[in-house]
């Protein structure tokens, strides 16, 4: 059973509990699609472009989107252009995502992270509620906010 | 210069104590060396051969006596009492301890230094211009820009997993000193016909095996949109960039294959969405780091006794021809030392000599110490009084070799003594080439020449971009080095061309002695350098120098 990590907590898959099921983007595309649970999920491969998925937003409950292996960081800029095109559901990240690459899916709007049980056996929790403290104080919301606080030379 | 604030130190402090615990993790094995491998490279740790190697960051290559002192320190704490100052704007120490580093990172903490995103594929430490804030031909200095790109650069939650390495550089003046078009992303700050400041921006240029001279994709970007403009590019890079071959995986790889005007309307697409995030404009932000590089209060006083003792001294005299250049006040100079003595390793110093170049800054140059991408260290503000003393100071650690530009001036990247990627020797070639036309007493009679030497095809000696660049590659388990001429890494950037076959290393010497010879008897006259000659006569002369049997047959 994969892991899903939210709130720097191993839970259930509450998306899945809820009565929510993934499907993949090619069948959602296909006018004759029909759901077939409660709340609908996207799988978005992480070759997409966002701009693609613009008409398919309002219509989801969930994205989730591939690490491959955690070298792989197309997932993050395709989070953070889901969110800047307003997306407002629910964003997972799925893979092989490392615990201190955490900040980082939180930061550019990522909700939560599932991770296969093998992955999480090494990495435990501990590891995500730690790593999660360092979402704070980062440099790009000093460089982007207009309150930037004038540094005063010493 | 820019000094931590409490947010910077704690940032610092915080990614230290991160990485020793993820240190940690791979000790205890709930990390694989596979999983902390990306984790090290954040943090500037490379594992070589036979050790660890920790790259440190000195941003735009501005140091001060305190912070040249803890390199010291550092080397002589953890390593083998030296360091190696790179082509990028780095130190590099060969032999820590993977249990030191996370003292180490404390230790560089401590003078508000890092080794953050020395490595890995993400955006590293930007570089800039080593005369920024002193030459004279400077239109404003690049380092609050750089410094802005430092802060937005670091710890940036989207492209820490970049599909390969992403380099700026920053140049505040017309004659390129930083090598901009030889970057993922270039910046000249430049003005436009109404005088208003700005960047030209510049994208996909790059060295390694495959050359490309960067394009310009935005001649004229006001100051306010820097940052929404970079991470534009950098968002349209990180999906759309290959990840199929990392030799493929470059920007400049995507602006070939894409097209410049493809590339620039979709990164001038993205920054439109890009410019409603970033909230506080650019130029706000340069202009409060300004503050930090207020140029120092230099004395006005007449230059004194210079002339006289270059009568007295004519290895003084060589050395002010040479390693000395124009300061934008006329009593003052900019100082190279070289870190190239005659026969030695291009860019490596001892701590003994860090120290002892520590002490002169704070004594002769405000406290300021520059790194050049060409491994040479710089005092930006020596008062020319000053200079006789300096020199006889720098002469007791041998630091006064007078090459600057020269023959013996020479790029070299580690090569195959020192790396693992390397397929041939360098530092033994750079090492006879200063040797030889020192013998010879030819070096400044040949004047102004970059020879620039990369042990395999990765090209970080630059050699694509050396007057003569020379590629030592590894043919059947022989080194073979083939020589490159031409190229030229200013603000007329040009990739060298191939001259022909390769030679054996001791063909090598004689061949260049070949080319040498043949340049200073076709030169219009003393002062046309060697480029300027190759410019004007094309390769056949110099081929026929080279390979003398083909051209008798």
């Amino acid at each position: 059973m994969p892991v899903v990590i939210k709130d720097g907590n191993f839970v259930e898959d509450q998306f899945i509990a809820n009565g929510g099921g993934f499907t993949s983007l090619g069948k959602f595309g296909q006018d004759s699609f029909e759901a077939t649970s409660d709340l609908v999920g996207l799988d978005v491969p992480n070759d997409t472009d966002p701009a693609d998925l613009a008409g398919f937003i309002d219509h989801v409950d969930a994205i989730r989107i591939p690490f491959p292996t955690y070298a792989d960081g197309r997932g993050f800029s395709i989070a953070r252009a889901l969110r800047q095109m307003g997306f407002k559901g629910l964003l997972r990240a799925h893979g092989a995502i490392l615990a201190d690459q955490y900040p980082m899916a939180l930061r550019v709007g990522f909700d939560e992270i599932e991770v296969p049980a093998e992955h999480a056996g090494r990495q435990p929790q501990s590891q995500w509620r730690e790593s999660m403290g360092r979402v704070n104080d980062n440099y790009q919301d000093r460089v982007m906010s207009p309150t930037q606080p004038k540094p005063s030379a010493a | 210069m820019y000094l931590y604030n409490e947010f910077d130190d704690k940032f610092v402090r915080a990614r230290v104590n991160q990485f020793r615990g993820q240190v940690e993790k791979r000790l205890d094995g709930s990390l694989t060396e596979d999983e902390f491998k990306p984790l090290r490279l954040m943090n500037g740790l490379y594992l070589q051969l036979h050790a660890y190697m920790l790259r440190v960051a000195i941003p735009y290559g501005t140091l001060d006596s305190a912070k040249m002192r803890q390199l010291a320190f550092i080397a002589d704490k953890w390593d083998k009492g030296y360091g190696h100052f790179t082509t990028r704007q780095n130190i590099q120490y060969n032999w820590p301890k993977l249990k030191d580093v996370p003292e180490i990172l404390d230790a560089l903490a401590d003078v508000g230094m890092h080794a953050i995103q020395t490595s890995g594929n993400c955006i590293r430490n930007v570089t800039s211009d080593h005369f920024a804030g002193a030459a004279a031909d400077e239109i404003e200095d690049p380092r609050p820009t750089s410094e802005l790109l430092r802060q937005w650069s670091t710890d940036h939650p989207e492209f820490q997993f970049l599909p390969r390495k992403f380099k700026i550089a920053v140049t505040g003046s017309p004659n390129d000193r930083a090598v901009t078009k030889a970057h993922d992303i270039g910046i000249r700050m430049i003005r436009n016909d109404a005088g208003e400041a700005g960047y030209e921006i510049i994208v996909g240029g790059g060295l390694g095996r495959s050359p490309f001279v960067g394009k310009v994709v935005r001649e004229f970007l006001p100051r306010e949109d820097l940052l929404p403009y970079l991470e534009a590019i950098l968002q349209v890079y990180n999906l759309s960039g290959r990840r199929d071959n990392k030799y493929k995986a470059r920007i400049k790889i995507l602006v070939h294959e894409t097209g410049i005007e493809e590339i620039k309307v979709a990164v001038e697409k993205n920054f439109l969405t890009q410019k409603k995030y970033f909230q506080a404009p650019s130029d706000a932000l340069v202009s409060a780091i300004e503050d930090y590089f207020i140029p120092p209060k230099l004395i006005d006083e007449d230059v004194k006794g210079l002339e006289e003792a270059m009568l007295k001294n004519p290895a003084l005299r060589s050395f002010v021809d040479t390693n000395i250049e124009e300061h934008r006040v006329p009593e003052y100079a900019i100082v190279s030392i070289s870190l190239k003595p005659i026969g030695g390793t291009p860019g490596d110093a001892t701590s003994e000599q860090m120290r002892l170049i520590a002490d002169l800054a704070e004594k002769y140059s405000h406290d300021e110490i520059r790194i050049s991408h060409e491994q040479n260290l710089i005092l930006p503000h020596v008062h020319k009084s000053d200079i006789p003393a300096l020199y006889d100071e720098l002469k007791t650690l041998g630091l006064a070799t007078a090459n600057i530009g020269l023959v013996s001036d020479i790029i070299a990247c580690p090569g195959m003594d020192y790396c693992a990627l390397a397929t041939a020797r360098s530092i033994p070639i750079a090492q006879e080439i200063s040797t030889r036309f020192n013998e010879l007493k030819l070096e400044h009679e040949i004047g102004k020449i970059k020879i620039k030497i990369s042990g395999c095809i990765n090209a970080c000696g630059h050699h694509h971009v050396g007057h003569i660049g020379i590629l030592g590659l590894d043919k059947a388990g022989i080194e073979n080095y083939q020589i490159t001429l031409g190229g030229d890494g200013t603000q007329n950037m040009t990739i060298g061309e191939r001259a022909g076959p390769g030679f054996s290393a001791e063909e090598l010497m004689p061949a260049l002695e070949r080319l040498i010879a043949a340049y200073l008897d076709i030169r219009e006259n003393d002062d046309e350098t060697f480029l300027n000659t190759y410019r004007r006569l094309g390769q056949a002369p110099f081929k026929a120098a080279l390979y003398p049997e083909t051209a008798d047959a």
